[in-house]
């Protein structure tokens, strides 16, 4: 069905969709109406759902991994400071390996208080085991979403899921949404490693360096199977629905001489940028990145590269920058822009890439070429 | 769920011989703790999940790939046991099963790092039993002092001897008013299972805090660990009883010893824990058991 | 593109007028976006929400620095706020009031959306309900569509009224 919503909301109706057997979340800005339209949904009957509401982050988590293991599909919401205080949990249950899918809306970390878009709090889960995939319209939460249970649950793949949008810019944002009937896209939840009492079984107890070491390779492998997965199941949705989406989406690339490289809601604000200086004679091109984990193989070669980070390690650079020069070898201009919400339009996207200066890093308005 | 005939059990013999606790655990000689597990999972059946947090269990178990454990253990995370078997438990309800999950929680993982969860999920009304199995420090991690260490007990972190009253977990549980709450020892095995019992056949949340004596942590020979925990009733320092829908009623080895405490000394005089604790700290101690055996026997005769 | 920029206070249903107008646009055929500008502000402080329209799809999230239209649902905003900050030469203005203001003159309409609200008894927690009496105004100066603007009142609100108080206002801005 064909209407407007928030990212909020497409990511609740395609919740609705999925329908989980429990759902555990608690509210944090701007995550909080995923979890308050769901709870409608679930008090209204439209959704057959068990909304347990926790009493933080952590037991949010917890609970949905005791739920998935138990046998059922789980999801939960988080944002920011929210998905730190989970970090423990957010771990385990990748180690679990339980296919828990996760809405992050990303948000700036405090301190100060700041409830923007930013990059770091997803970017903080990076060592994990989860997946990660970055959306940049309504419609791409809602689909992303649906995906995000049936790559999760795959059975080589069987690893949590994180589906990421923009705090405000996307998760309060209006734009249309076409709902879907999904049929038997979603088979029933299977877990090859569910509780059954019939046939006991011990999960996580002590174990030593030899089994440790195999069980951390085999989420590798399961990463590495992964690319695969999401390519399989991409494609399925864009045979079923019509919507078709990839590891990045490439924007005027072919022919370009520069290619911007930025995640969310600046990718497509991007495009905006690009088709600017394609009219000024420049050839420009951008590629926003959906996927972040499992990493894309990029094709960036003879390119300049300018990459535009919404987060920083300290110490060290921008993450995209960095993941960007070590799979590709090329040296891209930084460009650290957004933290904490700051305003960036495409007017300031086309600047980048004018002034760009591969090889140097700038701080968009507060220090340039570092 | 068990239905009152079946919980009826008053004898030892009557216990079912079914074990799901086997003998290949890693437990230390003299652990009271494993002994509680044993009696618990009879009382529960095999239609149990046990939901494990980091704590002395956690190794009790044995190690992977082997296992002592004859119901699904899930471990998880420190501060999570609650959480992880409220998920559970809703997940099994979804699906229409009636498998009982039960926390079993070290006191550190409860009264401390676990408290926040535990307190969500009885908030929310879990249907689950929540068991803390209390030696009174982390033990697991070579006995540093928890919220659950008595006053004046020596740990590696109170080497001076705790300066502060252990934290009064029961009294936090009963203002969550769940449907059913109990104390009970490792050194009344068949009050643990008749409570263990009747806990499994109440729909909610449900609590049972037992007393077990460490002898590595509490420095007593490990042959005496049942006569600790049975020093610890008859001196009135732990009383057993059970809250049914808020209704106390006082267990048959407290009844007795709160009329006629023994003298604490012939409990502490046999840990090392409490070695050279000097007389202002005894003194305050036997005011905090009088104190206790008093608010409880108030509680019980509709006073309070 | 046609970019809207909607002042108002929290509370007051900006935000939801926005949402509103991207609606009625949507049924119109067009692309269209709404975006709330949040800040740390609470009930009363000024708000300001960005509506885009266009006949291609939109992939601007940025905020709106240079608005086709300005909307002002609470003109005491205009103490504090410079509303026609950055507006276009060939911008126009909407003023929730009785009267036109000193100083807002060429393309500034105005239209008593307060007084419409009240007439129809549209009023939620002691607040006049100005988002859906605006849409109207908006059809006038057609930016949307009259029928759109009615469809989507009825897709948000099940009470009549609301669209009734559009065409109240529809009447009575003149153009």
């Amino acid at each position: 069905m064909l209407t407007i919503a928030t990212g909020n909301k497409a990511v609740a109706d395609a919740v609705k969709a999925a329908k989980p057997g429990v759902i555990a979340a608690y509210p944090i800005t701007p995550q909080t109406e995923i979890v308050e339209q769901i709870a409608e949904y679930v008090t209204a009957g439209d959704l057959e759902s068990r909304y347990v509401p926790v009493e933080s982050e952590h037991s949010a988590m917890a609970a949905c991994i005791g739920a998935s293991v138990a046998g059922v599909r789980t999801f939960t919401a988080t944002s920011s400071h929210g998905l730190l205080y989970m970090h423990e949990m957010v771990h385990w249950a990748a180690g679990a390996r339980l296919p828990i899918v996760m809405a992050n809306v990303n948000r700036a970390l405090g301190p100060g208080w700041n409830t923007w878009a930013e990059h770091t709090d997803a970017f903080s889960q990076r060592d994990t085991g989860w997946l990660q995939v970055f959306v940049g319209t309504v419609q791409e939460a809602y689909d992303a979403t649906l995906m995000a249970f049936k790559i999760a649950e795959d059975e080589r793949v069987l690893l949590p899921m994180m589906v990421n949008l923009d705090g405000f810019a996307l998760s309060h944002i209006t734009q249309s949404l076409d709902t879907v009937e999904i049929g038997d896209f979603l088979p029933p939840y299977h877990l090859p490693h569910a509780i059954d009492t019939e046939n006991p079984c011990g999960y996580g107890p002590m174990t030593g360096p030899a089994d440790y070491f195999r069980f951390r390779w085999d989420i590798e492998r399961s990463m590495r199977d992964a690319r695969g997965v999401i390519a399989e199941v991409e494609r399925e949705f864009a045979e079923r629905f019509g919507r078709s989406y990839g590891p990045t989406e490439d924007y005027r690339c072919e022919d370009a001489d520069v290619i911007v490289v930025a995640m969310g809601t600046l990718g497509k604000e991007a495009e905006v940028a690009i088709d600017r200086l394609r009219d000024e004679g420049i050839k420009a091109g951008s590629m926003r990145l959906r996927w972040f984990r499992p990493f894309p193989d990029l094709d960036l070669a003879g390119r300049d590269v300018v990459v535009i980070d919404r987060d920083y390690s300290f110490g060290f650079g921008g993450v995209v920058a960095h993941a960007i020069r070590s799979k590709t070898g090329i040296e891209p201009y930084s460009v650290i822009a957004g933290l904490g919400g700051q305003e960036v339009t495409y007017n300031d996207i086309a600047d980048f890439v004018r002034n760009r200066r591969p090889g140097t890093e700038t701080w968009f308005g507060v220090s340039d070429h570092v | 769920m068990t239905n009152i005939v079946e919980r009826s059990v008053t004898n030892l013999s009557a216990i079912p011989k079914e074990e799901y606790l086997y003998k290949c655990t890693s437990a230390c000689a003299g652990c009271s703790s494993s002994l509680c597990l044993r009696y618990v999972l009879k009382a529960a059946g095999p239609d149990t999940v046990l939901v494990v947090p980091a704590c002395c269990t956690s190794v009790i178990q044995g190690i992977y790939p082997g296992t002592a454990m004859n119901v699904p253990v899930y471990n998880v995370a420190f501060a999570a046991a609650a959480a992880c078997a409220s998920g559970m438990s809703e997940a099994f309800s979804a699906m229409g099963r009636e498998t009982n999950v039960i926390a079993y929680a070290g006191d550190g993982g409860t009264v401390d790092i676990g408290i926040q969860a535990l307190s969500g999920a009885f908030e929310r009304g879990t249907n689950f039993l929540y068991i803390c199995y209390d030696n009174e420090a982390y033990g697991n991690t070579g006995m540093q002092r928890s919220g659950s260490t008595p006053l004046g007990a020596r740990t590696t972190t109170t080497p001076g001897g705790k300066p502060t009253a252990k934290k009064d977990l029961d009294r936090i549980i009963a203002a969550h008013n769940p449907p059913y709450m109990a104390t009970a020892c490792s050194a009344y095995p068949l009050d643990l299972y008749k409570k263990v019992k009747k806990a499994l056949s109440i729909e909610g949340p449900k609590f049972i805090h037992i007393l077990a004596p460490c002898p590595p942590g509490w420095r007593y020979p490990t042959e005496k660990t049942v006569e600790m925990g049975k020093l610890a009733v008859k001196t009135g320092t732990w009383i057993l009883y059970e809250r049914e829908f808020g209704k106390l009623s006082i267990s048959g080895p407290s009844r007795a010893a709160m009329k006629r405490p023994a003298p604490l000394e012939d409990y502490i005089r046999g840990q090392g824990r409490f070695k050279n604790l000097d007389p202002a700290t005894l003194d305050l101690m036997r005011q905090q058991v009088r104190q206790n055996i008093e608010r409880i026997a108030r509680e019980e005769e509709g006073v309070c | 593109m046609y970019e809207i920029r909607i002042h108002s206070r929290g509370g007051q249903g900006g935000v939801t007028a926005a949402k509103l107008l991207a609606l009625a646009a949507f049924r119109d055929g067009k692309h269209a976006t709404a975006c709330p500008f949040y800040g740390a502000e609470r009930r009363g402080a000024p708000v300001v929400s960005f509506v885009r329209i266009d006949d291609e799809p939109i992939k601007v999230y940025s905020q709106i620095h240079e608005p086709d239209l300005v909307i002002v649902l609470d003109t005491s905003i205009m103490d504090v706020v410079d509303v026609l900050d950055g507006l276009r030469a060939d911008g126009e203005v909407l003023l929730n009031s009785a009267h036109p203001l000193p100083g807002c003159n060429g393309t500034c309409r105005y239209v008593d959306l307060t007084g419409i609200a009240l007439a129809e008894n549209l009023v939620i927690a002691g607040s006049p309900i100005l988002n859906t009496p605006v849409l109207g105004a908006l059809a006038k100066m057609g930016v949307v569509t009259l029928p759109s603007a009615e469809q989507a009142i009825r897709e948000m609100f099940t009470d009549e009224r609301n669209v009734k108080a559009a065409r109240a206002a529809y009447e009575e801005l003149k153009v």
